[in-house]
């Protein structure tokens, strides 16, 4: 979108080729007078811009607006009744009151930061919280090994071929499966739950940049030839932007696919974390709880996603 | 001690590994070009024109043979033998100026960063891109990408220019006025050039010699014509000239005659 919005105005100009010889010019004038003549289009004034891009957004809005009360509405009939098995979205504003309107209960901040109380009486946001940092280590970790394995992969066709078939099957284990190793290595719910992210994330990010790296186009590849880069420069100027959008492609799919992990394996193994939330919000029949939760972690979930996909582009344009 | 020519191709065979067997694309090329000469080689499609030309920009290894520049086998790719490549292969993640950077950088290394600024700027405005140094390829025009492309090989004050091609992508009004470029460029630096095409125009036109290459495989040179047009030159003052029409003549008749193209034959 911003490179359109960008390239507005110079549209006219970028059609024409500078003339050298004064033969030539005579041909193409002849060929495109009326291009020679447009004036360039003036840029609308700011509040203009300003006024048509709320508008366009208002209209983004709008339906999603409507779809959403629309849900309540139909979710809040349907349920209605004292003994319907799912609460409506009226008995969950009541009876979860405390957990929506305080969701920092039991996270202190103070000079040395932050801090999570350990008594256990924390709302929802501490445990959300607690299952971010777990994320950010696993997920740092397969970034670290998912991009230096991927560039591996990508560069030598030996170490494709020796180790693409082992990422394939590793890749097709349910997240859940690696648990029970997970934890005969790591004996402990924290440190396991941060593996269980690393071993779920990796594998989108290493077929992801590899794939990249595979891509670069061969003129490319021979720019830097003839430029006679060393491994050094090519790594930094082509091979790294050229697969950019690749691996950040792979980290979208990789951050998604540790949400998903992280919430499953504190449901297993409890203690803390938002999966431990859920779990046991249902065991004490606080079934609105598990409510309130469920939408925590789709918000969440939907922000990291765009904060690495917001990333993915600047990066992409910078680089 | 005998006269060596400035760039010196001995026996150049080259040959590719294929399911059916060895291919031979290139078979015993020798070629001698003197300095500041504009050779073009010319022949039909898949003929092993650009195969010849990645042998001499050291990007394709020679089975057997030896490239001399100015008596020196070189066997590997450098900037000294700059490429101009068909598709431009400007970095879309870098500006018009920084993709001309990224080659100035490397042959200037002790120039100041001013240094190398003023000259990669001197060298986009030898082909009229100066006010373009900003922009981004994708923002250009296919005819101003190759101008650029241009200025990126000739900054890299190259012993001999390689050009694969330069103008194939292009529509035609657009080609000319890159030929024309070309040629003021030429007049003023005086490179030795190595031009692969297939438009005879463009080959009598820009050059000072003519090679035609019989057809693959084991393509080679067949003719080796001198193109004795004054200079400068332009499409409209040179094309009239009975030496153009002669040499037009020639090329014709080796590429539709004596070598037509296997495609024809075949119908």
């Amino acid at each position: 979108m911003a490179t359109v919005i960008s390239m507005r105005g110079e549209d006219v100009a970028s059609n024409h080729e500078p003339e050298l010889s004064s033969a030539m010019e005579a041909t193409v004038a002849k060929a495109d007078p009326p291009q020679k003549a447009a004036p360039v289009k003036a840029r609308p004034a700011l509040g203009a811009r300003l006024g048509g891009m709320a508008g366009a957004a208002a209209a983004r809005l709008l339906p999603t607006l409507l779809m959403l009360v629309l849900f309540l509405g139909a979710w809040q009939i349907a349920c209605q009744d004292e003994g319907s098995a799912l609460p409506a979205p009226s008995k969950i504003w009541t009876e979860s009151h405390e957990v929506i309107v305080h969701p920092l209960k039991g996270v202190i901040f103070d000079a040395g930061g932050m801090h999570i109380d350990e008594t256990g009486d924390v709302g929802v946001g501490g445990h959300i919280l607690t299952s971010l940092q777990r994320v950010a280590y696993g997920f740092s970790l397969s970034v670290i090994f998912g991009v230096a394995l991927g560039i591996l992969i990508g560069q030598s066709v030996f170490a494709y071929r020796a180790l693409d078939p082992l990422f394939q099957i590793f890749r097709t284990v349910p997240p859940l499966a690696w648990l029970p190793i997970s934890l005969a290595i790591f004996q402990q719910a924290g440190p396991s739950a941060v593996f269980l992210i690393f071993i779920t994330a990796i594998w989108p990010i290493i077929l992801n940049t590899a794939a990249g790296v595979q891509n670069i186009p061969e003129t490319y590849r021979n720019v830097g030839r003839v430029l006679a880069l060393s491994p050094i420069e090519y790594f930094r100027k082509i091979m790294l932007p050229a697969t950019v959008p690749h691996m950040f492609t792979g980290l979208r799919i990789g951050i998604g696919m540790s949400w998903l992990a992280i919430v499953a394996a504190e449901m297993v193994q409890g203690g803390t974390g938002i999966g431990f939330f859920i779990w046991d919000s249902y065991n004490s029949s606080l079934l609105t709880d598990t409510i309130v939760a469920l939408i925590w972690i789709g918000l969440v979930g939907f922000t990291l996603d765009r904060i690495v996909g917001w990333i993915g582009n600047r990066v992409a344009r910078q680089a | 001690m005998k006269h060596q020519p400035y760039l010196l191709l001995e026996g150049i065979t080259v040959t590719f590994p294929t399911p059916g067997g060895i291919f031979t694309a290139l078979d015993s090329v020798d070629l001698g070009v003197e300095k500041g000469q504009f050779v073009s080689i010319i022949g039909h499609s898949g003929c092993g024109k650009s195969t010849l030309l990645n042998v001499v920009a050291g990007l394709v290894k020679p089975s057997e043979g030896v490239v001399f520049l100015e008596g020196q086998p070189v066997d590997k790719p450098g900037p000294d033998r700059a490429v101009i490549f068909q598709d431009h292969s400007l970095l879309p993640w870098l500006s018009v100026l920084e993709n001309v950077l990224l080659a100035v950088d490397k042959v200037m290394k002790s120039a100041s960063r001013t240094e190398r600024r003023e000259w990669a700027m001197h060298n986009l405005e030898l082909v009229q891109m100066a006010s373009s140094a900003s922009k981004r390829p994708a923002e250009l025009s296919g005819g101003m990408k190759q101008r650029v492309g241009i200025a990126r090989a000739i900054a890299m004050k190259p012993r001999v220019l390689l050009m694969d091609e330069p103008f194939g992508a292009l529509d035609a009004l657009t080609r000319a006025s890159l030929q024309t470029a070309v040629m003021n460029i030429q007049e003023q630096l005086r490179n030795t050039v190595l031009m692969i095409t297939h438009d005879v125009d463009e080959a009598v036109l820009l050059s000072d010699r003519v090679l035609m290459l019989t057809n693959g495989p084991a393509a080679t040179i067949g003719e080796d014509l001198a193109v004795r047009l004054p200079r400068p030159r332009s499409a409209l003052e040179s094309a009239p000239l009975p030496v153009y029409q002669q040499a037009r003549q020639a090329v014709l008749r080796f590429l539709h005659q004596r070598y037509s193209n296997p495609l024809d034959a075949a119908a």
